[in-house]
């Protein structure tokens, strides 16, 4: 399993030709406390950058975008009775949606737990 | 030159600013200024104020003096208030408005011994200041007190904490304010606040505003609390917010504030657009601000638009999710034929229609330590 980073601090785990995508540790901090989460159906297309879920902490709505395109599979129901799981465990139990990627070669773009690590310290 | 030292140039540092860092604020740029928008999160912040003391720092707020013989009187030809009759010590919420009644800002007036004491929103503060220089007689001062802080403390144990460090504090009502000695400064309390508990505003000289944020701060009642945490929790309050929930195209009746026009102002008029100000008061104006309560947990924000079935009806001007009810409450405007409370409504979304009923405000009941209670 490897684990992709984009520069709208979205994270996506890769396993084979599906995939999992949430928010990270540094967008949720940014965000503040979040209550509610929109999640795309299962079955919805989501192309690389597109809006595909929303985020809505006190103050405001974000849009959450694709890391890559792909076919939405399943939505993480669990944020819908407790979306602060996206504080707590923004990594783990509070990912947004899972994938089947139409093109894994989309994610040769984004950057490594090192890169992005890097790419948050120039922020 | 990138674009951070142009922001730089533009946005002010205000006399607490380190203050802030060092607790671990999270700045950003409000109203002109560099803001602490939230330290531990707003939730808890806001949790904290309504069960214990949150210190609010609002020195982006403009405090304004204006004096001279017959400055009472020169103000109600100004604003709708009762000043003439306003008693020294006593406060008063009022407007500024337009030939049309509509609201420049919102703002409260105190009256002291020698003048009377303005506080207007930050980012309309020198839009105020030049309506006053041009409106008001030319023999009277009017003074900005750029150089002060204005410290905010607001919750149920906010008396508690202040009459420790401040004593006599404890004998202010709500609206009424005097002078003391805090941390050695000299400071002007009020009994008042923005967020619907019980609280004081401290006016201090800017250079004493570390030593009174730290005295406070050090009372164990006292957390330092952000702008995130004040806004959520104005708006459980009902508490309309100038720029969102009122500009000029809103006047005291459709915005509910009737209060701010008092019997005698109404009879006599002789204030800015005060013939259409008193017909919607005595007629009822054409739209009226109302609060939402939302189905389910997904908040809507201002602009999203309001509907009786395909009828579009109105406008969100405030929403947010209400920390203390764990709901969606919305502040907005309506067509005076819909704003009747229990009336179902939906608001859009993203495109998707929620569901959404009038509610009376404030969501959350005021704790305001009134005269003779």
């Amino acid at each position: 399993m490897t684990t992709y980073y984009t520069e709208d601090h979205e994270w996506i785990s890769v396993e084979g030709g599906t995939a999992t995508v949430g928010i990270t540790d540094y967008a949720q901090a940014q965000l503040g406390d979040i209550v509610f989460v929109e999640l795309p159906a299962p079955g919805t297309t989501v192309s690389k950058g597109g809006e595909a879920a929303v985020v809505e902490s006190v103050k405001a709505a974000s849009d959450v975008f694709a890391p890559v395109t792909g076919t939405v599979s399943e939505a993480n129901g669990a944020l819908e009775g407790d979306p602060s799981l996206v504080n707590s465990a923004p990594e783990g139990d509070g990912w947004f949606f899972k994938l089947t990627l139409a093109d894994a070669a989309e994610l040769e773009g984004l950057m490594n737990a090192e890169g992005y690590k890097a790419y948050c310290d120039s922020l | 030159m990138n674009d951070e030292d142009d922001i730089a140039d533009i946005i002010q540092t205000l006399p607490l600013d380190g203050w802030h860092r060092d607790r671990g604020a999270r700045m950003v740029p409000f109203a002109g200024y560099s803001m602490p928008i939230q330290y531990e999160g707003i939730i808890a912040e806001h949790l904290w104020t309504r069960e214990s003391a949150g210190l609010f720092d609002v020195s982006h707020m403009g405090q304004l003096l204006v004096g001279g013989d017959g400055v009472d009187a020169a103000l109600e030809a100004v604003m709708p208030g009762d000043f003439v009759n306003l008693g020294t010590d006593r406060m008063r919420y009022s407007l500024l408005l337009d030939d049309a009644g509509g609201i420049l800002d919102d703002l409260m007036v105190t009256r002291r011994a020698g003048d009377f004491y303005l506080v207007v929103n930050g980012a309309m503060k020198a839009d105020d200041i030049a309506h006053l220089h041009e409106t008001l007689p030319e023999e009277l001062v009017l003074n900005h007190l750029d150089e002060h802080a204005l410290l905010a403390l607001q919750g149920p144990k906010a008396v508690d904490a202040l009459s420790r460090v401040c004593p006599g504090v404890e004998t202010l009502t709500f609206m009424s304010g005097g002078a003391f000695t805090l941390a050695g400064a000299p400071v002007w309390i009020s009994r008042s606040g923005y967020t619907g508990e019980d609280g004081f505003e401290i006016s201090i000289p800017g250079e004493t505003a570390e030593a009174v944020a730290n005295l406070l701060a050090a009372q164990p009642e006292v957390k330092p609390i952000g702008l995130g945490a004040r806004d959520s929790l104005r708006l459980e309050a009902g508490l309309p917010l100038y720029g969102h929930d009122l500009d000029t195209d809103t006047d005291p009746a459709m915005a509910g504030l009737g209060f701010a026009v008092p019997k005698r102002r109404r009879l006599e008029g002789g204030f800015p657009g005060a013939t259409t100000v008193c017909r919607h008061l005595a007629e009822g104006a054409p739209r009226k601000r109302i609060g939402l309560i939302l189905s389910g947990r997904q908040p809507a924000r201002e602009g999203a638009e309001i509907f009786d079935g395909s009828v579009k009806v109105g406008t969100v001007t405030s929403g947010g999710f209400s920390p203390s009810l764990q709901v969606p409450i919305a502040m907005g405007y309506v067509d005076a034929g819909h704003a009747d409370t229990n009336r179902a409504l939906q608001i859009e979304v993203r495109g998707k229609r929620l569901d959404a009923v009038v509610a009376p405000m404030p969501f959350v009941p005021h704790r305001y330590v009134r005269q003779g209670s």
